[in-house]
């Protein structure tokens, strides 16, 4: 680890508040970033740290406190005067136009001088000169919509370094990447605080967070709760300082009886949103108290594999047995009514609706039936506890149950989504990425669940990126590479290695 | 039939397609830089009377189609800062509003007509200008460059259209802003300055729709433009919200019309007959909806307000 940078703060918040309806986000928050250090925002689902740099970018306003740069006081009011500002900013979710080309998302914004023509070869020029600077493999003529998530966030750094920011926030710029990418991301973060910017890295990965930063500052409630360094702290105290509690940090694994085949999957095959195939010569069997986990680098055919078995994407050939009825051909409530949940991997997209309350939310697969409803009328006394109940055990911070959901963390709302599909005692879970985006203490609590229902014996899809998840929980691992399986290894023979290896493509023979 | 297929026939109703298109696409290219940006203006047919009306009105007062084509103008810019205020400060249901505006138009036009004119008067409605050299190409020259002013403006606008949206720094503004406002925000681009934008030069053309209309049919009566506006709007979605696409869309309309028009005329369909014939250009735009009703293309933040923060 590396000493923190000594100097000039670079930014000082002071005694930020902000509250929003219900909730204090923000509490007298005072924090800094010297020029040339990585300063680390840890803390829990709905903590505030987002809220907190939205201040900082001008996408809220603060009720109280003062923002200096370099010392002096600045009023920031939108995103125009934080970029003015030199600050950047990668947000929770991608701020890209699908639509538009690299180069133009990277050019939308800049000063145009007055200029009638738009000539993006200066862009596309500059572009491929930072590229190489900065080890950011990106094409300037390639379209978003073309791109997988981890070149789109390289398309999110390369805005920010275009504009020679020297201030970037990075809200959780890692939930959508896979170890590998992580790795190549810290270089180039690296090299720009080795040219004196300043970054803010948030994330809910502890060995991340130890890795990359040079102090750590923890929020809770909305509140300062602790300052350190990672050369005076351990993943075990950092996730202490953010639950309040001991929190164990691997999964629990018990004994298990497995028995006959719940979900049986052959020769599948499925077509991705451009027609092509995208699962292919696919066969899969999980076991009723078994665990199977699909690990694989996103975009090998994961995302459409969870889809056709969940009925939301038409099967192309092949056929899917779960629970000893055919669901190849039929609609997602039929599947459901199967005993079939289904956690989504885009869950603000697929998983909840925004405008909808918590309640709303979490009774939305099982409100036409009892004990939720009754002849056709709803029964608020039992959504009432059973919600509140809910909300509980998996911790979602919300202020009420009557809350719209979008007004909840990003995490937060993970959770909701998460405590509905595994509520309804299901007996096949195909849950893809469940603990992306939520804090440690949830993340501990969806292990325990799901070890939990796998004991009482339901059958586990697990789609996962995060390999230390993976192999934590599953009894087997397939790796999904191409649309196909490149391999699948035992529970005892996983090892981050042997899986990383099958997910680049190289199979085992080749090594 | 025979009379329909001669040479001199057919080219008289390829020239009356184009002339009879040009409302059409006017009206559709305002839509589309509009949508582009994210809004739906279902009031463009209410734009449109409006407009009409102003183009005949000052054209009989003052004898001068000059000035009655940009009281045209004047009259969609006015409505075009109306819709704005009303869908982007106060954030109204754009789907809603629009219907408002064009129950507004079709209300306010036929008032003023009633009240400062009264019974229909004929105006000098535009004349064709033959262009230089081109005019006398044969039968190109005919059929496209015997046309009146704004049969000429219309198609130009459409290449101008494309080069703004596609070539400035203004149009990748509106392709952000209409696709994901959220991501143009935070790169300091204003979305509501932008949607001002838009809504005000695509009601203008809306306006000068209108008033397309009224000067080449040289009059005005209630309710004259009679479905184009939301035809227009149906020709963006035809289009797929490309300049050129809607107008092959307008074209096609114009050339069935022109078509109707002129079978008419020869008495090709007479009665019951020339009644359904009639309904042709409104089936076909409901045919063609239906089978190129691709959504590639459409603006993925269509009719959705954008609030920082949310
Ligand atoms: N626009 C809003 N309206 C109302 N409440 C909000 C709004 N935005 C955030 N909140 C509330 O403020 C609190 C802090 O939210 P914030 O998004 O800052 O959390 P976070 O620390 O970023 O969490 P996560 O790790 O889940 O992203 C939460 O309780 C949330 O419900
Ligand atoms: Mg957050």
């Amino acid at each position: 680890m590396r000493p923190a940078t000594a100097g000039a703060p670079l930014l000082e918040l002071e005694g930020i508040t902000k509250r929003f309806p219900g909730v204090v986000a923000n509490d007298r928050v005072d924090f800094d970033v010297r020029p040339g250090e990585v300063h680390t925002l840890l803390g829990e689902n709905g903590a505030g740290k987002s809220t907190l740099m939205k201040i900082l970018y001008g996408l809220y306003q603060a009720d109280e406190g003062e923002i200096r740069l370099r010392g002096e006081p600045v009023t920031i009011e939108s995103p125009s005067d934080a970029i003015e500002q030199g600050i950047g900013m990668i947000h929770q979710h991608f701020m890209l136009v699908p639509t538009l080309t690299v180069a133009e998302n990277v050019a939308l914004g800049l000063p145009s001088g007055r200029r009638l023509m738009q000539d993006l070869s200066p862009v596309q020029q500059r572009i491929r000169e930072l590229s190489e600077i900065y080890g950011l493999a990106v094409d300037p003529d390639a379209y978003i919509w073309q791109l997988a998530v981890g070149e789109r966030q390289r398309v999110e750094i390369m805005k920010a370094i275009y504009r020679d920011v020297s201030l970037l926030i990075l809200d959780e710029p890692t939930s959508v990447l896979t170890p590998a990418e992580v790795e190549d991301l810290f270089v180039t973060l690296r090299q720009m605080t080795d040219g004196g910017r300043g970054l803010v890295f948030i994330s809910h990965k502890l060995h991340e967070v130890m890795s990359l930063s040079d102090r750590i500052t923890v929020l809770r409630g909305g509140r300062v709760t602790g300052r350190t360094v990672p050369s005076e702290t351990s993943r075990e105290q950092l996730a202490h300082m953010m639950v309040g509690r001991e929190v164990r940090l691997a999964p629990n694994r018990s004994e298990s009886d497995v028995a006959d085949a719940r979900l049986a999957i052959s020769a599948l095959e499925v077509l991705g949103d451009r027609g092509t195939p995208a699962v292919t010569g696919f066969d899969l069997e999980v076991r009723s108290g078994e665990v199977v986990g699909i690990a694989g680098v996103s975009g090998n055919g994961q995302r459409e594999l969870a889809e056709a078995l969940a009925g939301l994407r038409p099967v192309a050939s092949g056929t899917v047995v779960m629970n000893g009825v055919d669901t190849t051909t039929k609609t997602p409530k039929e599947i459901r009514r199967l005993g079939v949940s289904y956690i989504p991997e885009e869950r603000m997209r697929d998983g909840a609706i925004g405008e909808f309350s918590v309640a709303e939310n979490l009774i939305l697969t099982s409100h036409d039936l009892p004990p939720t409803s009754r002849r056709g009328f709803l029964n608020f006394k039992e959504i009432e506890t059973g919600c509140s109940d809910l909300v509980r055990r998996f911790t979602v911070k919300t202020p009420s149950l009557e809350t719209p959901t979008s007004n909840l963390s990003g995490g937060n709302i993970q959770k909701l989504i998460i405590a509905r599909e595994l509520s309804g005692e299901p007996e096949v879970l195909i849950a893809s990425q469940p603990t992306r985006g939520v804090d440690i203490g949830a993340a501990e609590y969806i292990h325990t669940v799901l070890m939990d229902q796998r004991a009482g014996g339901i059958a586990i899809l697990l789609i996962s990126e995060d390999l230390d998840e993976v192999i934590g929980l599953s009894d087997r691992i397939a790796v999904m590479f191409e649309g196909r399986i490149m391999g699948t290894l035992g529970q005892e023979e996983a090892t981050v290695q042997r899986l990383g290896l099958l997910m680049a493509g190289v199979s085992e023979g080749e090594e | 039939m025979s009379d329909f297929l001669t040479v001199s026939v057919l080219l008289a109703t390829l020239a009356s397609g184009i002339r009879l298109a040009t409302p059409f696409l006017l009206a559709a290219l305002g839509e589309t830089i509009g949508q582009r940006s994210g809004v739906l203006n279902l009031g463009v047919e209410g734009v449109m009377l409006l407009g009409a009306y102003g183009a005949y009105y000052a054209t009989l007062r003052t004898d001068s189609i000059l000035l009655g084509i940009l009281v045209s103008l004047i009259v969609g810019g006015v409505m075009g800062i109306v819709y704005g205020v009303v869908t982007l400060a106060l954030k109204a249901e754009q789907g809603i509003s629009g219907i408002g505006i064009f129950i507004f138009g079709l209300g306010l036009s036929d008032l003023l007509f009633q009240k400062q004119v009264g019974t229909p008067t004929p105006i000098d409605g535009l004349g064709d200008v033959a262009v230089p050299l081109l005019g006398d190409l044969p039968w190109v020259g005919e059929v496209i460059f015997h046309q009146n002013v704004l049969v000429y403006v219309a198609f130009l606008l459409v290449p101008v259209l494309w080069f703004v949206i596609n070539r400035t720094p203004f149009g990748l503004n509106v392709r952000a802003v209409g696709e994901t406002p959220e991501a143009a925000d935070s790169l300091g681009v204003s979305v509501d300055r932008t949607r001002y934008i838009t809504i005000f030069v695509g009601n203008a053309m809306a306006g000068l729709a209108g008033g397309a209309l009224a000067l080449e049919l040289g009059i005005f009566q209630q309710n004259l433009t009679n479905g184009h506006g939301f035809i227009a709007i149906a020709l963006v979605y035809f289009g797929a919200w490309r300049p050129s696409g809607v107008m092959a869309g307008a074209m096609v309309f114009g050339l069935v019309s022109a078509t109707v028009l002129q079978w008419k005329t020869l008495g090709i369909v007479v009665g019951t007959t020339a009644s359904i014939v009639g309904m042709f250009p409104a089936v076909l735009t409901i045919l063609v909806l239906v089978l190129v009703s691709r959504r590639t293309g459409q603006p993925s933040a269509l009719t959705r307000p954008f609030e920082r923060g949310h």
